[in-house]
């Protein structure tokens, strides 16, 4: 099963972040990269980036056949998408597992979503 | 047949005939099932164009072998080396040709210590000779995902210490259900998926039945070798009716059974009435049955839905599990009357494994269809159709709720994906 897990931060989140001192900013990193390499190897990652600055989105939508974008930052977000892993593995509760171990877990929110298949089987 | 594909079926055919001798002479799987793999991608690169040795297997054995002695030498590899040089040295006796060593190898792959995922990868590519790229591609993750599940199922396999030989007859049956299960997993992979990469996902299930047969092969008294085998012929056997052009799923009940292949169903018939006659009767041989009784019916009135209540009572027994009670629910509900149905799925749903799944909000809004309830069995595909995983599930849910009439279907950006 393959499952999204999202990664929201917000702007307290965000300003802790940049007030702790630089070596449990290093350790927080690190943790990632624990993460990362913990997932690659175990064959479970499919890919994970992490996103620019919420300031420079982009909102599109279409209306009538007519496209229209308006630049961010859209402040009214309070929580924001900051990245996000997808991965594959054998249940809801493992990807939940893998989802508690994203540093930002513990001051913004993750979110676990399952992807949708292509499977079906005949009723 | 192509030129390409009659290749491909020989490397498929050959590659753990290789693996084993390698093994055999030079002990270490882990880097022996990497040499078979390079010449394998040699072999289908060279042969089409050079045309095909005349001895293919002893081609592929030898440059694997050199393959395999390069490895060890190259500096690249130094701690491979330190690891492996010792062991190139042939083990005594290890020539002798063994006729269960296509079942070892088997059974190796699906070592109860790797996750399903992995013995999933490996047994594919050490036992079915598929390229890393080819099973990325069938189960639509990238390459190195499938790499890595390989390199990690053969380090966990080594750091376990086990061998490459058969285990003690008290551990066997144990160790083939792991493999029927993996059988079982590929052929699913493959037979419920019917968009994406759906040319790669047919030839996983054929994959799937070619490697069961070999198994069959080598254990024709096991019955649950053979029920498998049975199941995957019986089950593919509808293939050609079970969706339509569109790639919508064409329920069981509603399929031009003028368009199933007689010929699988008749060897999977002749397999279930020689394999029930003989012995002990397990969880793939029931399933088989179920679906015998599905493919004998000229039509889905004339279903002998009895029986199939009788072979799910069984299965219930033998191996419980959310969806035999679901299934079994419906035959009840074929047997003796949808109200009966209902009140037999309510006192099921109390169960954790089934409580808020999607497939009991679909098995309730049939039979809610059944006794006439239109609003009631629209809702319940509605939630159903929400809670479903499945794209082509969805669309079908979606598809009775609107048979129904009009009522919030619930707008879904990604169902025409």
């Amino acid at each position: 099963m393959k499952y999204l897990v999202l990664i929201y931060t917000n702007l307290e989140a965000r300003r802790l972040w940049e007030q702790l001192p630089e070596a449990e900013q290093a350790a927080g990193l690190q943790a990632y990269t624990a993460l990362n390499e913990d997932l690659a190897s175990s064959g479970e990652m499919i890919v994970s980036e992490s996103l620019a600055d919420p300031s420079l989105a982009r909102h599109v939508t279409v209306r009538d056949g007519q496209a229209m974008t308006t630049d961010g930052p859209f402040a009214e977000a309070k929580e924001q998408l900051a990245g996000f892993y997808l991965v594959e593995c054998d249940s809801i509760e493992r990807a939940t597992e893998i989802a508690a171990r994203i540093p930002e877990a513990e001051a913004g929110v993750v979110e676990v979503r399952p992807v949708r298949t292509y499977n079906g089987l005949e009723m | 047949m192509t030129a390409g594909t009659e290749i491909e079926g020989l490397l498929r055919e050959l590659a753990p005939q290789v693996v084993v001798r390698l093994v055999r002479r030079y002990g270490d799987f882990d880097s022996c099932e990497d040499a078979v793999q390079e010449a394998l991608l040699s072999a289908a690169q060279q042969w089409p164009v050079e045309g095909r040795p005349d001895n293919p297997k002893g081609w592929l054995i030898t440059v694997a072998s050199r393959r395999l002695i390069e490895m060890v030498r190259s500096d690249v590899a130094r701690r491979r080396r330190e690891e492996t040089a010792g062991l190139l040295e042939p083990p005594d006796g290890a020539e002798a040709a063994a006729e269960d060593d296509s079942l070892t190898l088997l059974l190796l792959c699906c070592h109860p210590s790797l996750t399903l995922p992995s013995q999933v990868a490996l047994t594919l590519r050490a036992v079915g000779g598929l390229t890393t790229a080819e099973i990325a591609r069938a189960f639509l993750v990238p390459e190195s995902t499938i790499g890595q599940r390989i390199s990690r199922a053969k380090q966990r396999i080594k750091a376990g210490g086990a061998e490459f030989r058969l285990p003690p007859p008290e551990e066997r049956s144990e160790r083939i259900a792991a493999v029927l299960q993996v059988l079982y997993l590929i052929f699913n992979e493959g037979y419920t998926a019917s968009s994406g990469a759906a040319l790669l996902r047919a030839e996983l299930t054929a994959e799937a039945i070619r490697l069961t047969r070999q198994l069959h092969a080598v254990l024709p008294d096991d019955g649950e070798a053979a029920g498998l085998l049975a199941l995957m012929l019986l089950t593919d056997a509808r293939r050609p009716a079970r969706t339509r052009p569109d790639g919508a799923l064409v329920p069981l009940a509603e399929q031009d059974r003028g368009r199933w292949d007689r010929q699988a169903i008749d060897e999977g018939i002749a397999l279930m009435t020689r394999t029930l006659a003989e012995g002990p009767v397990g969880p793939y041989q029931l399933q088989a049955a179920i679906a015998a009784v599905h493919a004998e019916a000229p039509n889905a009135e004339d279903t002998d839905w009895p029986q199939i209540l009788g072979l799910y009572d069984l299965l219930d027994t033998l191996a419980p599990g959310p969806m035999v009670t679901l299934n079994r629910i419906v035959a009840v509900a074929m047997t003796h009357g949808p109200e009966r149905g209902l009140r037999e799925l309510a006192a099921a749903e109390t169960d954790d494994a089934l409580s808020g799944h999607h497939r009991v909000h679909a098995v309730r809004a049939h039979l809610l269809e059944m006794t006439g309830d239109r609003e009631a069995a629209r809702d319940a595909y509605v939630l159903a159709a929400r809670r479903t995983l499945s794209v082509p599930e969805q669309r079908y849910l979606e598809s009775r709720a609107a048979t129904l009439g009009p009522g919030e279907v619930g707008f879904s950006a990604t169902s025409n994906a």
